[in-house]
């Protein structure tokens, strides 16, 4: 997917002036998010889990070489392949490659972030193959030419009629009302794609270190097809996804599937384990495993910025951002949205492209809070937009914004000194006195204007300070009516 | 461990955003300490925590001005802190700030167990039977919607304090306030960065508290109150703001 980080200015205003979007991002709180918050309150040991869970992540991402070399003996053992690719377009190449050696031209698909991460779609369409999506957001999004909302609910930005105006367009359907008759729609097209391909490509919840095993959670049994029925399944991974047993496996699809929707479980937990052997009835003749780097080893070289390797993709985040909230998965310009997406978007595509996402945040913590990896997020916030105005690390990605720059050095001239804080009180109030008289000030110059766009701006006071030491009358002097 | 400091010498950090623009909360936090008995002292010559400078990525900046109020606070006498998000300034940010000075990082961690938002310090070191002692009737019957401050909240873990404290007033109602715990879209420089995104999380904000029929809404942070009530004001909405302190402060019983 091609980065569109620079836009975020643009695309987040236009999302605030869409009032459908505003509509389905509002049924975030109400839906995903608070439906994770009872899920969780109702598992007893929620916040030992979140421990664990961030320590086994935490070990693993230390130790990454040695659990990505388990894991792919473990693979090779059960008979599958295992290619390590350094950046999307080797992984992409892999995939091709695959595909042609066995005249392959049809390709179904399951979820994956990392697809879109890679433009696997774009990229096979190149060769003159047909991929085709199966999860169903993911089917109207391929079918609408559009790119994922969210990393849960793909098209949740969409309406039914929106979608029933796609079906009729695109697949000949007649107009549908009901989402049960659209799903059914989508299950009979589907239907022969699953008959008729050659391969399946999903994308991974999961590795184990220890078995080899993909474990994938869906619920619409989609992914069950997609790693069964066609002869030829390639499984793509980031680095990241490996966890070192059955056992840890089993403790991250409770965290995982709580957080994402607030089920107990989901309909579909599918666990392959390389292809089908001599003696078993089902599962492809030939399994491949594609773990993709793409930008990760540069977040994992950073040790302000490797704990958001621990992420799980639950989205929790997202529906627990008030900014995420308003703005929604395109503003933010890449595959991935939301606080999670602001630190790990400009670090995989460019970070002084992304400068922009580390800012938008109130840096309220709601998403440190709701991370069943329990990340701090916001740290991650300050430390980019350290780099993004210091460079420290990054000198290349310094973005120089000369107005602030003058501002916090007027702000820290008025810091230094009582004598600067008196001054700076007296000028404040000497400029309010034009802007406006008694009361808060309606419309401010400058860099300030769009604050008083939607509320009014306080009046500077006789300060603290200057009442001290506050004698028997100031404690009693009737208060400002506010 | 050092001897417990003495409840009754306190120290107090006003914060920038109280001194210039509300000075009255200030005045409410001295009376209700002085009420309390404590001995308040306030070094005139403190500015400002540093969080504008730090949160905003200029860390080289903020690092002068942060180290400038660490030298001035006494690690060995509370320090009451009117402002969730100041004193999670200082508690738990000054540590990233001076990570690399072993110096400073050291006179932090002194300094952080004594580190106390104001409803947090009164939780503290007296009971609520003590303090509601002090009070009488207010005239003004309140139903007052609390707004849990991001930062007050999350950072410091302050919630159950104010409102046990709100709870306890006579003559005040807590109202249910929805969604009162989501982010009121301030975020410091976030609302002048991005004042439409902000505007939009506050328009949502101004919602719930109209919809709560409160006819004032506080927190312990007078930033988001600053937030809230510059919204209200904008709506023309008769519900008024107020600090907790100043909540405590105008039903503290006049001395006879
Ligand atoms: S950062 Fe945490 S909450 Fe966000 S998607 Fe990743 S695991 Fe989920």
């Amino acid at each position: 997917m091609q980065p569109r980080t620079t836009q975020f200015r643009q695309n987040s205003a236009s999302a605030l002036a869409d009032e459908r979007i505003q509509r389905n991002l509002a049924g975030l709180y109400s839906g995903f998010h608070s439906a994770r918050i009872d899920a969780s309150s109702a598992t007893a040991d929620w916040e030992s889990l979140r421990a664990r869970g961030h320590e086994i992540k935490s070990h693993v991402i230390e130790n990454l070489d040695y659990y990505l070399n388990t894991l792919a003996d473990s693979v090779e053992r059960a008979g599958g392949h295992v290619f390590f690719a350094k950046d999307a377009e080797d992984a992409s190449s892999y995939v091709v490659e695959v595909a042609s050696k066995r005249g392959i031209d049809l390709v179904i698909k399951s979820k994956s972030m990392l697809s879109e991460e890679m433009g696997l779609n774009e990229r096979l369409e190149a060769e003159g193959m047909e991929p085709v999506e199966t999860d169903l957001g993911e089917y109207i999004i391929q079918l609408a030419g559009d790119t994922p909302f969210h990393i849960i609910a793909p098209a949740i930005h969409k309406s039914r009629e929106e979608v029933s105006d796609l079906f009729t367009e695109r697949l000949g359907a007649p107009r549908y009302e009901d989402i049960e008759d659209l799903t059914k729609e989508a299950r009979r097209q589907l239907r022969q794609k699953f008959l008729a391909a050659g391969m399946g490509i999903s994308g991974a919840n999961f590795l184990v270190a220890e078995t080899g095993t993909v474990a994938l959670v869906t619920n619409e049994g989609n992914g069950r097809m997609v790693t069964s029925m066609p002869k030829v399944h390639i499984a793509i991974a980031g680095m990241e996804k490996v966890v070192p047993s059955i056992e840890d496996l089993a403790m991250f699809l409770r965290l995982l599937i709580r957080s994402a929707t607030g089920q107990m479980l989901s309909s579909y937990v599918t666990a392959v384990t390389g292809p089908r052997l001599h003696d078993e009835e089902d599962g492809p003749e030939e399994f491949h495993l594609v773990i993709v780097d793409n930008g990760r080893s540069r977040i994992l070289a950073d040790e302000h910025l490797r704990e958001s390797l621990l992420c799980l993709r639950c989205g929790a985040c997202m529906n627990a951002c008030p900014v995420y909230r308003k703005v929604g998965g395109h503003a933010y310009g890449w595959v991935y949205p939301g606080p999670i997406g602001a630190i790990v978007s400009p670090m995989l595509t460019g970070l002084s492209d992304g400068k922009d996402l580390p800012y938008a945040s109130t840096l309220c913590g709601a998403c440190k809070e709701a991370c069943p990896v329990k990340i701090d997020m916001p740290r991650m916030l300050l430390y980019l937009r350290k780099e993004l105005t210091q460079g420290d690390s990054y000198p290349e990605h310094r973005s120089a914004d000369a107005a602030e720059r003058l501002a916090v050095k007027g702000w820290r001239a008025s810091a230094s000194s009582d004598a600067a804080m008196r001054a700076t009180n007296l000028a404040a109030r000497l400029g309010q006195a034009l802007l406006s008289r008694g009361g808060e000030i309606s419309k401010m110059p400058g860099p300030l204007s769009g604050w008083t766009d939607h509320r009014e701006f306080p009046r500077a006071q006789k300060p603290f300070r200057s009442r001290w030491p506050l004698g028997d009358d100031a404690a009693r002097r009737p208060r400002d009516e506010r | 461990m050092s001897a417990p400091p003495d409840r009754r010498r306190v120290q107090l950090f006003v914060t920038c955003v109280v001194d210039q623009l509300f000075p009255d909360v200030g005045e409410s936090v001295v009376k209700v300490l002085s009420a309390l008995g404590a001995d308040v002292e306030f070094d005139t010559d403190q500015t400002c925590c540093a969080q504008p400078a730090f949160n905003s990525g200029f860390w080289d900046d903020a690092r002068p001005v942060a180290r400038r109020l660490l030298g001035q606070l006494d690690p060995s006498k509370p320090v009451i802190v009117p402002s969730g998000s100041c004193a999670a300034m200082i508690r738990n940010y000054y540590r990233e700030l001076f990570a690399d000075d072993p110096v400073n990082l050291s006179r932090v961690n002194r300094l952080r167990p004594h580190i106390y938002e104001f409803t947090e310090y009164l939780h503290e070191f007296f009971d609520l039977d003590m303090i509601s002692r002090l009070l009488s009737d207010s005239p003004s019957k309140d139903g007052v919607a609390f707004h849990e401050a991001c930062h007050t909240k999350r950072e410091l873990g302050v919630d159950a304090q104010p409102k046990a404290l709100i709870d306890m007033m006579p003559g005040v109602r807590r109202v249910n306030l929805p969604q009162a715990e989501v982010c009121c879209g301030f975020g410091g420089t976030f609302s002048i960065k991005y004042p439409d995104i902000s505007g939009a999380m506050l328009s949502d904000k101004l919602d719930c508290i109209e919809a709560s029929g409160a006819n004032v809404v506080a927190a312990c942070d007078s930033s988001c109150l600053m937030h809230i009530h510059g919204g209200l004001r904008r709506r023309g909405s008769a519900v008024r703001t107020k600090h907790v302190a100043e909540l405590l402060a105008e039903r503290l019983k006049q001395p006879a």
